[in-house]
């Protein structure tokens, strides 16, 4: 089992934009990404994570400028369901190159929408540019909440970054405390679904990328498709980005490699135990809906 | 039969790739395409949408017809009167308990159809059909509407109201190279159309409650919002990351379920989202 899909490259990059990095939370590769994209008219819009009325609750957004951009740049532990205006991105907001930026269960999700658009009219050829982030769990925002105010003992609104690295989840306020919890207490918080998610480096995007495997401050890339490719070469030729070869930083992919197969390892085995959770009248166990058999 | 030239643009999987699971990969056709299949489309108690949406694919439907697909049952778009012998037949509408001939054609079309499709949400689960409780103009004494699945075997499902021109098209595409294709092709076909044919078998009652049911009930659930942004009536909205149905509001179309993730995945099929979205491209070029 390849646990980091196909691809064309891996390499370490940071934004050379000094305005993304002040927002973004590893390299800024994504929202420098689809700020050269919207600069080179690859995309019309990105479907980001932008803000919301609550304090780090996401709320998917059509940006179309750099400004919307940075306002939604910047990781948030908490769902963000992207794909709720994929098809409102073509029809309402009438763009005919979309960018997309998920969790690799929302690039699976868009990479379904495109191959079976069953409710997805006129979408599959208009998904221009989708970007993936690493992802090992995700959180409700009730479950976000309960860590921020009662673990961790600050208040969502004076948070200003919040960080999972290392072992621990960390919370940055804006007045400079640092407050910390072991990332394993966080399990019993982690949404069902994630339990089941096979996929951690977003195999399926046209880029994909994550902090893991490189220096703080820097981010590790993996370039997949040949779309992927094409933007990625001529972002690197617009002098986005400044890269080392992955194998000259340090944790490096051997980190990502061992990571993601701890995931798949771990929620395949979730996967195969839900099929004899159960017990039948005759002895035999019964199972749960698995969707990677069938609907 | 006229001779048909090769479908044109396979898919091969760019060179570079570092591959290193092994996935399916289109591959050029060795020899001319000889003949093209044949489609019908046979119209029940439905508005309509259905066969409109496949002239929504435009010059792509052209191109279908041209290579691919001989039209040759569907209401006034076809000048044949009967139910003829057909590769595919799509059904669009739920069957009217009430109209005989309605059961007959449907019957007849079972017969006569290799592959019969349960053609939108009206045929597959009953749609807004279901809602009927008689007494409308101008059949005030029609009031009980079935999905076809009542009536005859279903070999496969394309939900929505109204359904998708991109995916009656792929569906088309696939059945083309399941009965005239080569064993790589049909492989690929039948990978691909698996799951619209368990569709088929799982049930003929949909609602947004699935989401529910099927989804969250069963701890399968991650937020990804899909199945609102499929909702073609919006009944389904994101609520702190979960989808919450407005059932009043539902149509019992089927989309939001057939369209989420996590109803199936089958990574065969999605591993290889590039060489088939270039292969099913490359064929309507
Ligand atoms: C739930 C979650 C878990 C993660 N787990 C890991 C991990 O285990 N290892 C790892 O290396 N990286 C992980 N990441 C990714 C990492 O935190 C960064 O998002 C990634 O490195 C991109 O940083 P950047 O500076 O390039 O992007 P930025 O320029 O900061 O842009 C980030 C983009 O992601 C979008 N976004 C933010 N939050 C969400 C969200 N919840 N859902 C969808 N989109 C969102 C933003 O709108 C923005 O467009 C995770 C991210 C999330 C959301
Ligand atoms: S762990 Fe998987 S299912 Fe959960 S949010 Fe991340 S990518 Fe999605
Ligand atoms: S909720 Fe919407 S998509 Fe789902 S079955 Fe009802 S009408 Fe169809
Ligand atoms: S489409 Fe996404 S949000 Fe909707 S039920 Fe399925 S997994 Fe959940």
């Amino acid at each position: 089992m390849d646990v980091l899909g196909n691809y064309k490259s891996v390499i370490a990059a940071r934004s050379t934009d000094k305005d993304i990095l002040k927002k973004s939370q590893d390299g800024g590769i994504i929202t420098t990404l689809f700020a050269y994209a919207l600069e080179e008219g690859i995309i019309d819009g990105a479907i980001v994570a932008g803000p919301s009325a609550e304090p780090w609750r996401p709320e998917p957004m059509v940006a179309t400028s750099k400004a919307e951009l940075l306002a939604a740049a910047g990781t948030r532990y908490t769902i963000s369901p992207n794909l709720y205006l994929i098809k409102e991105a073509t029809r309402s907001y009438g763009l005919d190159r979309v960018g997309i930026v998920g969790t690799p269960c929302q690039i699976q999700a868009t990479r379904k929408a495109q191959l079976y658009p069953i409710g997805m009219r006129d979408v599959d050829d208009k998904i221009a540019l989708a970007l993936g982030i690493f992802c090992m769990e995700n959180l409700s925002y009730q479950a976000l909440e309960a860590i921020v105010e009662d673990h961790c003992n600050q208040k969502m609104e004076s948070v200003k970054k919040m960080d999972i690295g290392k072992g621990k989840f960390t919370v940055y306020t804006e007045r400079g405390a640092v407050s910390q919890m072991p990332l394993k207490l966080i399990h019993k918080y982690v949404q069902p679904g994630c339990h089941v998610c096979l996929d951690y480096v977003a195999n399926l995007a046209d880029i994909s990328s994550g902090s893991v495997g490189s220096p703080d401050g820097w981010s590790t890339v993996f370039v997949r498709s040949m779309k992927g490719n094409a933007v990625w070469d001529g972002a690197i030729a617009a002098g986005c980005f400044e890269t080392k070869p992955i194998d000259q930083v340090k944790p490096g992919l051997d980190l990502v490699a061992k990571l993601a197969t701890e995931k798949i390892t771990k929620n395949q085995k979730h996967v195969d135990e839900r099929k004899t959770v159960g017990l039948k009248a005759d002895g035999t166990p019964k199972g749960l809906r698995n969707p990677y058999e069938s609907p | 039969m006229v001779e048909k030239p090769a479908a044109e643009k396979p898919a091969v999987k760019p060179s570079d790739v570092i591959v290193k699971e092994k996935v399916e990969v289109v591959q050029k056709e060795e020899k001319p395409v000889a003949e093209k299949i044949t489609i019908g489309e046979l119209h029940l108690s439905g508005c309509t949408g259905c066969l409109v949406t496949i002239a929504d694919n435009y010059e792509g439907l052209f191109k279908l017809l041209d290579n691919y697909a001989d039209l040759v049952y569907a209401l006034t778009l076809v000048d044949v009167r009967h139910v003829p012998e057909m590769d595919v037949c799509l059904v669009e509408g739920s069957c009217c308990l009430d109209d005989e001939l309605s059961i007959e054609e449907l019957k007849e079309a079972r017969a006569k159809s290799k592959v019969l499709v349960a053609y939108g949400g009206c045929a597959a689960y009953g749609n807004i059909t279901r809602f009927c409780r008689g007494g409308q103009w101008n059949q005030p004494g029609q009031e009980a509407f079935v999905p076809i699945s009542e009536i005859v075997d279903v070999d496969l499902y394309i939900p929505s109201c109204p359904p998708c021109p991109q995916e009656v098209r792929n569906v088309a595409v696939m059945a083309y190279l399941l009965l005239r294709g080569n064993e790589e092709q049909k492989k690929l076909a039948t990978a691909y159309l698996t799951p619209l044919m368990q569709l088929a078998q799982r049930g003929n009652e949909a609602c947004g409650c699935d989401l529910m049911y099927d989804v969250i009930n069963q701890g399968l659930c991650m937020g990804c919002g899909t199945c609102a942004g499929t909702c073609p009536v919006r009944a389904v909205t994101m609520e702190y990351g979960k989808p919450n149905v407005n059932r009043d509001q539902c149509i019992k179309c089927g989309a939001c379920y057939a369209q989420c993730p996590r109803s199936w995945f089958n990574f065969d099929v999605m591993n290889n989202y590039e060489g088939i979205m270039d292969a099913i491209k490359g064929a309507m070029q």
